[in-house]
């Protein structure tokens, strides 16, 4: 469980100014021997117990159950703990060392709850049915006469003012109910630039939406 | 929320938001701030902009609270 003591970076010098249960993690994980090995045990403790309330916390909305979810917990808990030590010197105390460390735990679990998706897709990453489009919004099909153009003209513009890559990762996500953190598999990228290219997507469509007179322009 | 309402919000976009690098970067300052009833939006919003239009970071972000709230933060 414990990672070898190479390879962890040197604290910082604002170590010095933490609050005093920061430092001693700090100090302890930045140690060796019998104290390090104790402060990696106890750190791994706290993030399995935190990785298993995250997955709990998610586990309705997903389809992955019993020990699947447990397993996800534990493996998100021995990443977060390599990252962590890793990452020992670059914690610069402008929160307390556990806030820092659980956010690595967090991260995790949606990193791996994105690759099972990945794995298990509930329809092709790739697929394209504009039928769904008004039930992902939550457009009522009694009144399609009231939403039946804006709907259109939002389906011409993804097709006419979309990038390529704007138009996949807008169907992706939009019409095929992909996951962001599945899609950054799928795409070999980060969440980031998913998150830019979606972005880019949805101030385009608002415009010519509002330039065509479906949406206001306040905002 | 009707259809109208929901599409409008998806596509309205903030020019504070700061993207998903620097939320995640300041997720940890952020959350605490806030499980602390601090002035979190006030002192970031751009994080606060970013978390609000982002599903996976606003879905991090609920899951770091409830750690820190577990956990008497």
């Amino acid at each position: 469980m414990a990672p070898a003591d190479s390879g962890v970076e040197e604290p910082t010098a604002a170590a010095a100014g933490l609050d005093a249960e920061s430092a001693e993690w700090v100090r302890a994980l930045a140690g060796t021997g019998p104290r390090r090995e104790a402060a990696l045990a106890r750190l791994h403790e706290m993030l399995v117990r935190i990785a298993r309330g995250e997955v709990r916390r998610r586990g309705p909305r997903l389809r992955i159950t019993g020990p699947e979810l447990d397993d996800l917990a534990y493996q998100a808990a021995a990443d977060a703990l390599l990252a962590i030590t890793g990452k020992l010197g670059q914690f610069r105390g402008e929160s307390r060392f556990t806030t820092w460390a659980y956010k690595f735990v967090i991260f995790e679990v949606s990193a791996k709850i994105g690759r099972h998706f990945w794995r298990h897709p509930a329809v092709p990453l790739d697929a394209e049915d504009w039928d769904r489009l008004p039930d992902r919004f939550g457009f009522d099909p009694a009144r399609e006469a009231e939403w039946r153009d804006l709907l259109a003209a939002l389906h011409r513009a993804v097709d006419e003012k979309l990038t390529a890559r704007q138009r996949a990762v807008f169907v992706a996500i939009v019409l095929n109910n992909i996951p962001l953190d599945t899609l950054v598999i799928e795409l070999a990228t980060n969440r980031n630039a998913i998150y830019k290219t979606l972005f880019d997507a949805r101030r385009k469509l608002r415009a010519v939406l509002v330039a065509n007179g479906y949406m206001g322009h306040e905002g | 929320m009707n259809g109208w309402s929901a599409l409008e919000r998806f596509l309205r976009t903030d020019p504070r938001d700061v993207g998903c690098a620097e939320a995640m970067e300041m997720l940890h300052i952020y959350a605490e701030l806030t499980a602390a009833a601090g002035p979190a939006e006030r002192r970031y919003p751009g994080v606060a902009a970013h978390l609000r239009a982002c599903g996976p970071c606003g879905e991090d972000f609920e899951g770091l609270l409830a750690a820190l709230r577990g956990d008497g933060g």
